[in-house]
């Protein structure tokens, strides 16, 4: 940049193209902000085939017998939305998403601390997804496992198991990678001032986030690796035949994958206590304590894998100590919650579209973690274990949670990049029918369970019938809401109107620079010299 | 572009440390398997494990420490301006690491001929200690000899970059944080020599 063009207003990053043409202008290019959009759109197509898969498993279940497919195609279908969904939609989510576009600017930097890893990190994202897509239909069949890909079931079945777990390896290391990344920007590359304390709420998520990410992958890495061992190499490690244990299979899974479904929460954890302060315009309630928990949350939520194997077989003590730690994590979760709502207490509340999206989180989180709690306690996990109480409970957190948070965080942050504002009554219409459609499709999974529908089967008993009616009827209701929030922000995209730098009276720095920001986010470093969170 | 001319040693080693201890839980989860199978077949881990060359293992543990002081050696010299003993003490790491693969695929060999490897016949009828201790032998060491492979292509990488003078006295960051891989793939094997080839 010249010295003479610094005085005009700079350009936006989406004009400032590098001298690259087409589609080279976002797969050459490190900037964050790209990166950031390049994983959006990659994982919105994911997750789109992953609707279409899960919304197909619904229409199966809507009467009982064999409605559309048959069992395989049924085994098939849950496992490979199950993977999609986890490794390539919900684990790298946010913090690959929003994390890349927003950590530097929050923090007053120009960019992450390493740009070229973090467009490595986005094509190694990319390969593993295709190396886990291309098990669909390649050799003998798609896989049939579940996403956990318990052993020994997993090197016994003849379907196309190796590229979903190779797939899923090489997604771990993109996952790695970006964590190492965000840990070392945090370090070292905080603007002057902007000390630990005065750092904002979604920053410190992204940085426990990264802890679990960097401490909690490795594990599962090295498990999926002897899981190929086992296929190419007919090792043993997990076969009972040769002398191998399949519960230690499920250990090493879980000591990665329980953690995983923190690195999916703490992150949209954080893009909540983002947008509820901008709309109470109100400082966060307990700014300390949010920090807390959430390092707590990603220290606890390391020691609590064996909650998974309740009925796996372990001795007696486990058992209840992995249980005992399991409600441990309910304290820092519930102090957020509490949190969240004295913000909003005496605040001047704009119910706008963030907002809406940021409550009703607040309303399915609280569903999904009371409904974790029964089967965090040995007794009731007895009776529940695999059911579709487990299905519910799940789809509660994970996409009630890390879902709603996202499209919330979408519609809080979409103005910052791309310089337009999308319809909010549409937004508004979306919104309200994803959110009944939600609560319909998952909602009725709960009964089901307690009365006893064990889930991954493609048949059901006739007296189950009326439910899951319900239930698959939500489920078109619910994507129905989402195409229609699909359709107004692709539209408000290209089209929307131009917006201001701070449409939503936000404190956070982002909303200091321009929407669209220029192409390295600040003329000149800023200085921090106020606690973040500060309204007039 | 002045962000991307931006220059952070101390951030560039911190993520190298960082990646080390990855690579630490990575090898972990194998010690744990290593762990649990031994405290479920102790005495067949000790008879497999007496199965191992010992001088073989020893002489590839010299090795690699050598190997370790070689690249130690030459980050020094490249802070004294000693371009040429960089080098040659670059190369001397890289053709220590080649002699280690050489000699382990020997004893790879040697274990094959015999019919001791995963999934083999003779293997299977021998019992579960057996079974056990030989996977995880040649998976261990296997992936350990693949990070051998990856610290060679690293280090050559860097050979070159000293070469053309990318890497010079006042920014041998890159150096530095090959020199620390490699330590890392040697304090591996110093785990592994013990674990497979002594404790019996």
């Amino acid at each position: 940049m010249s010295e003479k063009k610094q005085h005009d207003t700079p350009k936006s990053y989406l004009e400032e193209t590098g001298g690259r043409k087409g589609i080279f202008k976002w797969i050459l290019s490190t900037d964050h902000k790209r990166i950031g959009l390049l994983y959006l759109y990659s994982i919105m197509g994911w997750f789109f085939i992953g609707v279409t898969l899960g919304l197909l498993m619904k229409l199966e279940l809507i009467a009982p017998g064999k409605t559309m497919m048959g069992a395989q195609a049924y085994n098939a279908t849950f496992t490979v939305h199950g993977v999609i969904m986890i490794f390539l939609i919900v684990v790298p989510g946010l913090p690959a998403v929003f994390g890349n576009f927003l950590l530097p600017i929050q923090i007053g930097a120009k960019d992450v601390a390493f740009p070229k890893l973090n467009l490595l990190s986005w094509y190694i994202y990319v390969a593993g997804s295709i190396l886990v897509v291309s098990s669909l239909f390649a050799g003998g069949g798609a896989p049939d496992t579940g996403w956990t890909f318990y052993a020994p079931y997993s090197f016994k079945t003849g379907t196309n198991m190796l590229p979903a777990v190779l797939g899923a390896f090489v997604l771990g290391f993109s996952s790695i990678l970006t964590g190492l990344n965000f840990l070392v920007t945090i370090h070292r590359l905080r603007a002057p001032g902007m000390s630990w304390l005065k750092m904002p709420i979604f920053p410190w998520t992204l940085y426990g986030t990264a802890w679990i990410q960097l401490l909690a992958t490795p594990i599962v890495g090295i498990t999926l690796l002897m899981v190929i061992g086992e296929r190419v190499f007919n090792i043993g490690f997990f076969d009972p035949a040769k002398g191998g244990d399949p519960i230690l299979y499920q250990h090493l899974f879980w000591i990665y994958s329980h953690p995983a479904v923190y690195i999916m929460i703490l992150p949209a954890m954080g893009a909540i206590s983002e947008i509820i302060p901008t709309f109470a315009r109100k400082t966060i309630y307990g700014y300390r304590a949010m920090i807390i928990s959430t390092m707590a949350i990603a220290f606890v939520g390391y020691f609590v894998w064996g909650h998974h194997m309740f009925t796996s077989g372990m001795s007696g003590t486990a058992l209840f100590t992995f249980s005992i730690l399991t409600f441990l994590v309910a304290i820092p979760s519930a102090i957020k919650v509490f949190n969240w709502v004295s913000t909003m207490y005496q605040g001047s509340i704009s119910t706008d579209v963030p907002f809406l999206w940021a409550a009703s989180f607040i309303f399915v989180f609280m569903i999904g973690g009371f409904s974790g709690l029964v089967l965090g306690a040995l007794a009731t996990n007895v009776h529940l274990h695999d059911t579709a109480f487990v299905v519910a409970h799940f789809h509660f957190i994970v996409f009630g949670g890390t879902g709603f948070a996202f499209f919330g965080a979408l519609h809080y942050w979409f103005p910052k990049m791309y310089g337009r504002m999308y319809d909010k009554s549409w937004a508004k219409t979306g919104w309200l029918i994803f959110f009944i459609g939600f609560v319909t499709l998952y909602g009725p999974m709960f009964y089901l369970g307690i009365t006893g529908m064990p889930r991954r089967y493609f048949d059901y008993l006739p007296n189950y019938h009326g439910p899951n009616i319900i239930s698959s009827l939500g489920a078109l209701v619910m994507v129905a809401g989402f195409a229609i929030i699909a359709i107004n922000l692709i539209k408000s995209a290209r089209s929307g109107k131009k917006t201001t730098a701070n449409p939503w009276g936000g404190t956070t720095l982002e909303w200091h620079v321009p929407s669209p920001p220029p192409l390295e986010n600040f003329d000149e470093i800023p200085t921090i010299d106020k606690a973040t969170y500060k309204f007039d | 572009m002045s962000a991307h001319a931006h220059r952070d040693d101390i951030g560039s080693k911190l993520g190298m440390w960082l990646f080390i201890f990855t690579e630490l839980l990575l090898f972990g989860g194998l010690f744990i398997t290593y762990a649990v199978y031994r405290y479920m077949h102790p005495e067949a881990f000790h008879l497999a494990s007496q199965e191992l060359d010992v001088p073989i293992g020893t002489i590839n543990t010299i090795i690699l420490l050598i190997s370790s002081a070689t690249i130690a050696m030459s980050i020094t010299a490249i802070q004294q301006h000693k371009k040429k003993l960089t080098l040659v003490l670059i190369a001397a790491t890289i053709l220590l690491a080649a002699v280690f693969l050489v000699n382990k695929y020997f004893e790879w060999g040697a274990k094959i001929e015999h019919g001791i490897f995963p999934g083999s016949a003779y293997l299977d009828q021998l019992g579960y200690g057996d079974v056990l201790f030989f996977g995880l032998y040649f998976f261990m060491t296997g992936l350990h000899a693949f990070h051998i492979v990856i610290g060679m292509v690293l280090l050559g990488f860097i050979f070159y970059y000293v070469k053309t003078d990318r890497l010079k006295p006042d920014n041998f960051q890159l150096l530095e944080n090959g020199g620390l891989y490699w330590h890392l793939v040697d304090l591996i094997w110093i785990f592994l020599f013990p674990l497979f080839y002594l404790i019996a």
